[in-house]
């Protein structure tokens, strides 16, 4: 018998056992842990059930009344196009408020963030408590939803975009800023020993053995998160922090099912069209910064 | 202090110098005199300690114990501006270049002015037209001016290390530290950067320091040769004194075998 195809066969078979085991128990303990959520969440599957026809019936109401033979015709005129979307102007000019809010969040943000990361970096950070102070310090920003801090914020500033921007901004610094430290953490550091060694500082090394490396990375996660942002941005107006959030919670509380049915097209068109926007930007600038 | 106030160059003493790294002693209470000018070439198998010598000279890494001295000046209680300004003085040129790929050729040689200029204006890239000139004219010198604008890691190897030798220079040093500057490199590109050494040696008057582990490099290249084994010096001679029957003595191998174990390690 061929020795060596016996042996390997034979150790290859313990191994796959041992694998098929491990999969199994690894596979018990997610269940486990799903059955103990959802009995603490209290997310029955019943409740669940019970309430997925009113799901439908909520959204059957907001779909629009349009009729074929009327759905160009004018403003005044139900089952038409402008009747439907008889706001469209407002509701445009508060999107393009609330996109801005993300932007201008986005950007104050990605800049602090920026600022933060190459110290909550471990290979970078000068000692380990700069390293820790900096994380814990990107942490205490990110675990704060930023609805929470619209809320704070409102209070303070009082009803408005400004609340909505600070708070997004708040909250993108301690998410970005996190991301920006992985990245500079997985930079070639030879680079970084080729500046140090030649009498470089600390600032003069980040400038120029870690920032070429990073600067695609870092743009790349900042246009995702302002994407992210625009949502956020929508939600945060719900507690009166400007944008079309805040139309989007009065029709909502007031019922008025076909607005809101109009309002959350147009929040999805333009979502879409950002996030085509930004990713053609995305691999332009990318290919700017890489040349 | 500029160099021509000072009467004759200093050289480097090393005493006593030893590092250790929990249990394993890399460099074992070491003592050296180099005098400036001088084409040291430091050999020994991989593991020998010599990578930690160089790095320790420009101290990238802390000595655990012992004095390294440069004329006055103590370099082991250097910090500070004071340690970047040392580091200035002894420049570092590595097996891996250690450029910055994604920079142009002509900024990674300017990295070697960063410590001539105020952090602000070299945040901003700001370096002068004078600086980049002296740039140009180092790259020029050693055949890379067509290369200044391309990106640094497009080059090939050779061409990045002469690179890294342009870096060094405009530092304006007065030492060399070379860790084996062409283990990762062919034989053309080899010999094109050793003699790139040679003449900031010879024409620049830099002292060099250069770890190599082949042995008819050192032989050819340096004016004086150092083996190093377990952190120890086990021989200090020139060229002529290092036969292959010295080479016996010492490693208990043969030439070939000396030189088989670091190319497995390099790769
Ligand atoms: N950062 C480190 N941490 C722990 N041990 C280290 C470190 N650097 C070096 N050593 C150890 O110190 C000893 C000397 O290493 P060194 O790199 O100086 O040798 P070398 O002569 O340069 O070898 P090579 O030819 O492989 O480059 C080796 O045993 C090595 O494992
Ligand atoms: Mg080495």
């Amino acid at each position: 018998m061929d020795v060596p195809v016996t042996m390997v066969e034979a150790s290859f078979r313990r191994q796959r056992h041992s694998r098929r085991i491990a999969m199994l128990s690894g596979g018990a303990v997610l269940l486990l842990c799903m059955v103990v959520a959802g009995r603490v969440s209290e997310a029955y599957p019943l409740a669940l059930l019970a309430g997925m026809p009113r799901i439908g019936d909520y959204f059957e109401k907001l779909v629009p009344h349009l009729g074929w033979s009327t759905l160009f015709a004018g403003t005044h005129t139900d089952g038409s196009l402008a009747y439907w979307m008889y706001r469209a102007d407002s509701w445009l000019w508060l999107l393009f408020e609330t996109s801005q809010m993300a932007a201008l969040a986005t950007l104050a943000g990605a800049a602090l963030a920026f600022l933060l990361c190459f110290p909550a970096a471990a290979n970078l950070a000068p000692n380990r408590k700069i390293h820790f102070a900096f994380r814990r310090g990107l942490e205490l920003f990110r675990t704060v939803p930023d609805i929470v801090y619209a809320l704070i914020l409102v209070w303070t500033f009082g009803i408005g975009p400004l609340a909505g921007i600070l708070a997004i901004a708040l909250h993108t610094v301690g998410a970005l800023g996190k991301l920006f430290a992985e990245v500079v953490e997985n930079a070639d550091m030879r680079p970084w020993e080729g500046v140090i060694a030649s009498g470089g500082n600390w600032f003069q090394a980040v400038r120029f053995s870690i920032l070429p490396q990073v600067l695609p990375n870092f743009l790349s996660y900042a246009l995702i998160r302002f994407e992210i942002n625009v949502r956020g941005a929508t939600v945060i107006g719900f507690v009166g922090a400007g944008g079309i959030g805040q139309e989007l919670y009065t029709v909502i509380s007031f019922n008025y099912y076909q607005e809101i049915g109009a309002i959350l097209v147009l929040i999805v068109l333009a979502v879409s069209v950002i996030d085509v926007a930004s990713e053609a930007l995305r691999t332009r600038a990318i290919g700017a910064v890489l040349r | 202090m500029p160099d021509h106030a000072k009467p004759t160059m200093p050289g480097l003493e090393l005493r006593a110098l030893t590092c250790r790294f929990g249990a394993t002693v890399a460099v074992d209470a070491l003592d050296l005199d180099i005098p400036a000018g001088q084409m040291l070439g430091v050999i020994g198998r991989s593991g020998a300690g010599k990578s930690t010598l160089l790095r320790m000279i420009n101290r990238l890494q802390q000595p655990t114990a012992g004095l390294i001295r440069f004329g006055d000046t103590e370099v082991t209680a250097l910090r500070g501006k004071a340690l970047r300004d040392w580091r200035t003085e002894c420049a570092m040129i590595f097996q891996q270049f250690h450029l910055v790929p994604r920079l142009d050729v002509l900024t990674n040689a300017l990295i070697g002015r960063l410590n001539h200029r105020g952090t602000l204006s070299s945040l901003f890239g700001l370096f002068t037209e004078a600086e980049r000139a002296m740039a140009i004219r180092a790259l020029d010198r050693f055949g890379l001016a067509e290369t200044a604008l391309q990106r640094a890691g497009t080059l090939s190897g050779g061409q990045q290390q002469r690179v890294a030798i342009c870096r060094a220079l405009l530092q304006e040093p007065r030492i060399l530290l070379a860790d084996e500057p062409i283990a990762s490199l062919d034989p053309h590109n080899a010999r094109l950067v050793m003699d790139a050494l040679r003449r900031v040696n010879r024409e620049d008057g830099l002292t060099v320091l250069c770890n190599l582990h082949h042995l008819d490099t050192a032989r050819a290249y340096c004016d004086r040769i150092v083996a190093l084994a377990a952190g120890r010096i086990v021989f200090d001679g020139s060229a002529r004194d290092l036969t292959a029957q010295r080479v016996f003595e010492i490693y208990g191998v043969t030439e070939d075998e000396f030189h088989e174990q670091p190319t497995l390690v390099a790769a």
